[in-house]
This record gives structure tokens, sequence and C-alpha cells, in this order.
């Protein structure tokens, strides 16, 4: 558990998951809240009714709603957001969405001198500030914030860590300058600009940073006894307890009709890219990057257009299970089970998969229903993936997967390998760079995530 | 030998269950030889009202509901001198 407010996120998906399964969320769901901050209870914000009312929203994410429309919000009663939610068949179109009432208009970022400061006869800060901003003023050191540019050299000098540098945690996370204060103060997302990475969801404290779950879609396709097929990311390998083979059968001890893993459609995946680099390589191409990270495509598609045209045109794992189970079940839903926010939306765009969920969401979903993944049998996987298939889910496990499968088919085209392991604020740069041929490398797999998928905004160890 | 057992059910791995798995590694060398790590599933606390929040674990079988490293320490710490008392 790394924190709170992760504890808590869990806890109401959990508690969500039970009383649907007793049939009483409907009855219950407006109590919820209260039920959770009794009158008396500790509270995590200011008070019980503050916490209260994030409560609603999150539920509200959880049924999949925007939590953006503020007044009207406030007003309607959570069961008839629920009703709606399980009469409508459209998905939710963007995976995220910002709590206005969650989120705490985290000051500016900025420099602060503390009280460690001791006025020394040194001023190493003063000495170091490029621009003139700092002095001393009754033996403490003061800021001109009309000259301080925040480039934090003041920092590294002071001998007693007396001066910091508060930051804003969900747009010091972006990447892409996407989530910034609007005009009442608190976050709110440019979904121009917003690849799906998730990494303001993780780094908000508060976690006013909600996820439009499709979770009691899932529930309610379960309950009506549709025909549900589940499809694992290979990354499930190294979060759930007893390995894959026991929580196959967990999963399918909540009703799920098949299990497939997404290790199987990576096989695909590297077969087909493998080809796609020769084929685009004898044509005399200098580069070509992966695509199976949506987040990074997302990048690549809203801030480097120029790099688009050597994205390659492979289909994700995830799609290619999608299509093997499309020819297994016709008849089935595909719901995909993974680590990602990002693939909500590749998932939502993508005629193979009907339905997303995350790790996070199977965990409460089979804690809720009461099944123990430790006390469940081995699942009879027909046959499993390739090792190389599922390591897909660590950073340059894609690379890898392509080299072993252009062993000695390659003649005399070489892979040069280069990757980004995560995405930061510099990372648009690099890939112009790339993009105009500056960069050595013709084989380039960026990951959105730091270790690669395994280490996934909705995964449920950070390793 | 002291007995701690924690629970890798579904709902105590959730909850941070996950994470005191990894306190066998983390434990005072001294006190390896006297404790006995255990994995184990699910035993049903969670589904009861009563008996706290998870993660549970249990303490030469005293339950601990909402344990956290710390709490766990601050028991085996008495459960060690305790045995050491005996001796
Ligand atoms: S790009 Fe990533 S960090 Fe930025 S707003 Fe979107 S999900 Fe959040
Ligand atoms: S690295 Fe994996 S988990 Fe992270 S954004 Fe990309 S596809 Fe999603
Ligand atoms: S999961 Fe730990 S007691 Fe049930």
């Amino acid at each position: 558990m790394s924190n709170g407010a992760e504890r808590l996120r869990r806890e109401l998906m959990i508690r969500v998951v039970r009383e649907f399964k007793k049939g009483t969320l409907a009855e219950n769901i407006d109590r919820m809240p209260v039920a959770i901050r009794p009158r008396h209870s500790e509270f995590s914000r200011c008070c019980v009714y503050h916490d209260r009312a994030v409560l609603k929203y999150r539920l509200m994410a959880l049924m999949g709603c925007d939590c953006r429309r503020e007044d009207e919000d406030e007003t309607k009663p959570l069961h008839e957001y629920l009703k709606e939610t399980m009469s409508d068949p459209v998905r939710p179109e963007r995976p995220l969405t910002v709590c206005a009432a969650g989120c705490d208009g985290c000051p500016e970022s900025r420099i602060n001198i503390t009280t460690n400061c001791r006025g020394c006869f040194a001023r190493p800060c003063v000495f170091s500030c490029p621009k003139g901003a700092i002095h001393v003023e009754d033996q403490h050191a003061v800021v001109d914030y009309s000259k301080c540019i925040k480039c934090g050299k003041c920092l590294q000098v002071c001998p007693f860590n007396a001066i910091i540098k508060t930051k804003v945690p969900c747009e010091d996370a972006c990447p892409v300058g996407a989530i910034r204060k609007n005009e009442f103060g608190v976050a709110d997302i440019d979904f121009d600009k917003c690849i799906y990475c998730g990494k303001c969801y993780s780094k908000c404290p508060f976690s006013a940073i909600m996820e439009r779950s499709e979770l009691l879609r899932v529930l309610e396709a379960l309950k009506s006894g549709k025909k549900l097929v589940a499809l694992v990311a290979p990354s499930a390998q190294f979060q759930f307890p007893g390995g894959i083979g026991k929580l196959f059968s967990a999963i399918a001890a909540v009703g799920f009709f098949d299990v497939i893993e997404v290790a199987l459609g990576a096989e695909l995946t590297t077969e087909n890219e493998a080809k796609e680099f020769i084929e685009r390589m004898k044509k005399g191409e200098k580069l070509m990057t992966t695509s199976c990270c949506t987040a990074y495509v997302e990048l690549v598609k809203r801030h480097v257009p120029q790099l688009l045209d050597r994205v390659s045109d492979t289909p994700s794992p995830m799609r290619y299970a999608g299509r093997l189970a499309r020819e297994k079940h016709p008849d089935a839903i595909n719901v995909f089970i993974g680590p990602c926010i990002a693939k909500r939306l590749e998932a939502a765009e993508s005629e193979e998969i009907d339905m997303a969920m995350t790790f996070e969401e199977l965990g409460a979903l089979l804690a809720g229903w009461g099944v123990d993944i430790m006390s469940q049998p081995e699942w009879p996987i027909p046959r499993p993936a390739i090792v190389t298939a599922r390591n897909f889910a660590k950073s340059c496990g894609v690379t890898e997967a392509v080299l072993n499968e252009l062993l000695g088919e390659s003649g005399d085209i070489k892979l040069d390998g280069k990757f980004f392991n995560g995405i930061d604020a510099k990372s648009a740069k690099l890939l112009a760079l790339y993009a105009a041929g500056k960069l050595p490398g013709n084989f380039l797999e960026v990951m959105s995530c730091e270790g690669g998928c395994v280490g996934g905004p909705c995964s449920l160890i950070k390793n | 030998m002291i007995d701690l057992e924690i629970c890798c059910g579904t709902t105590c791995y959730m909850l941070g269950g996950a994470a005191l798995l990894e306190l066998e590694k983390a434990l005072p060398e001294e006190w390896r030889q006297l404790v006995d790590v255990r994995a184990v599933p699910c035993t049903d606390a969670c589904a009861r009202e009563d008996l706290g929040r998870a993660p549970f674990v249990r303490l030469n079988g005293e339950l601990i509901a909402n344990a956290t490293r710390e709490k766990i320490y601050l028991r085996l710490s008495e459960l060690v001198a305790a045995a050491g008392g005996e001796k």
C-alpha cells in the first residue's frame, strides 16, 4: 500500500462490488458516503462533510460519469446516476475526470525560505542566484518573486537545507503541460493535450483526478448472464498473489466465461512488428518506433505529429488478443484487464475490445465477490504464451522480443534499439530530434511508464 | 517460535497485505530465527464487520486488524522480549 488515498479508493470499490452482489447497491448507494464518514468519525479533509462530498464524486466516477458539471452533480442523487449508467450502453469517451471538490488547489510552485535559514555570513544563496532575486533582511534570506525563475540553484547551495521548492504534484508530473488550474483555482485537464498517461492520477495526494470506470457495466453484464471473456495483460503475473494460473481461475469464479492471456496477442505483435521493421528498412526508412504503448502513441499524435509516420502500424497486443477472442467466442463481450488508463481510450476506439478494466478494479471485483485467489485451483492454460511475449510488460521487453524474432532472418539489416523507459517533460523534444533523424538508432521503443506496463498507473503493487 | 501469519487473501492483499509480505526480508537479524512468517489464505475476517479493517495478520493466533509494519513491529518486540525473559 503506498498511501491512504489509494486505500480509500480500493475500499470504496470493494464496498460497491459487495453491495452490487447482494443486490442492494441501488438502495444503499445514496447513503454510502454517510456510512463511510458518519457524523463523529475521523475525517481526512477538513470535515466529514467535505469527505462525503468527495466520496459522492468518487462513486460517480466509478459509474463512469464526468465529475465536472458541478451544480447539477450536487443535487442529483447517486441512485439516479446508477440508473443512467446501467441503461446507457455508451462508454465514457474520456477515461479521466477531475473532481473539483477533491482538488486542494495547491499553491503555485515556488521557492520558499524556511526557518532553517540562519542568515549565514557566506550567503551562498545570494551568490548563486543568476537573477539576483535573493537578499538578506534581518538575518533571514528573502526571495523577490518578481525576479525568481525557480531554477533551484539556491536550493543546492544552502548548507542548512533551508530552501525548498514547493510543487503542484499533478502539474509537476504531467509530461505535456495538459493539467493546469482553471479560473476557479482548481485543476482541469486540457483534453486536446492530454495523452492519458495517468501520471497526474498517480501523483495527486488528494486523489482528485479520477478514472471514469466501466466497473459497473462489467458487473451488470456479469449479473445478466452475458458471456464475458477476460483478456488479461501480461503484467498481471507480477501483480497478484499465487501466479496467473490461480488468478485466471478466480476470474472465472466471478462468472467470466473464458480467460485469455494478452501475451498471446503480444506474440502476434512481435511477429508482425519484426516483419514490418524489415520491410520499412528495406524501403530505406531510417527509423521505426513501437506502437504498443497507447500513451506514447497519443503523445506522438498530439505533440510530435512529424514522427507519426515512423510509428509502427502493427496493432497492439490488446487488439490482437481481442481478435483471438473473437475467433474463439464470436458472441462474447471482450473485457481487457490491465494496469493502464490510456488503454481505456484505445479500447474504446477498438472494434475488438468492448470494455476495459484495471488491475485495481479486478482486485476489488474479486475481493468484493469473496473470491480468494490463493485458494483457487490452477487454471488449465491451453497454450501458455512464450516468455518474450509475457515480458512485453517490462521496459525493453518489446525490443527483446522483436530481436529474438529477427534472429537469423534479417539478412544484413541490423536492429539498433533505443529506449525511452518512461515519458517525462523532456520526451517530446527528444522525440522531435528522432523525427528529424538527428539521433542514432533505427528501432525506438517508448513506454510511458517507468519500467514499462509493470509500473502502470493502475497496477496493484508499484515495484 | 513466534508465529506470524500474514493474510494474502484478495481483500487483505489489495488493502495493504501485499506490502506486508515484504516484511520477512526486513526483519532484524536477531528476530529472524525467532519468527516464523507465513502467507495464509483468507480467514474470512474481512467479511465480518466487527473485527476491524483489512489487512489482517495473526501473531501467535492473536488477530491484528488494520495491520501496518509499525503495529506488527511493536507487538513483535513485546513477544520477543517476553520470549527472551522465559529463557
Ligand atoms: S497527460 Fe498524463 S499527467 Fe497530463 S493530464 Fe493527461 S493523464 Fe494527466
Ligand atoms: S507503459 Fe503500458 S501501462 Fe503505461 S501507459 Fe503505456 S501501455 Fe499503459
Ligand atoms: S482477505 Fe484477509 S481475512 Fe479475508
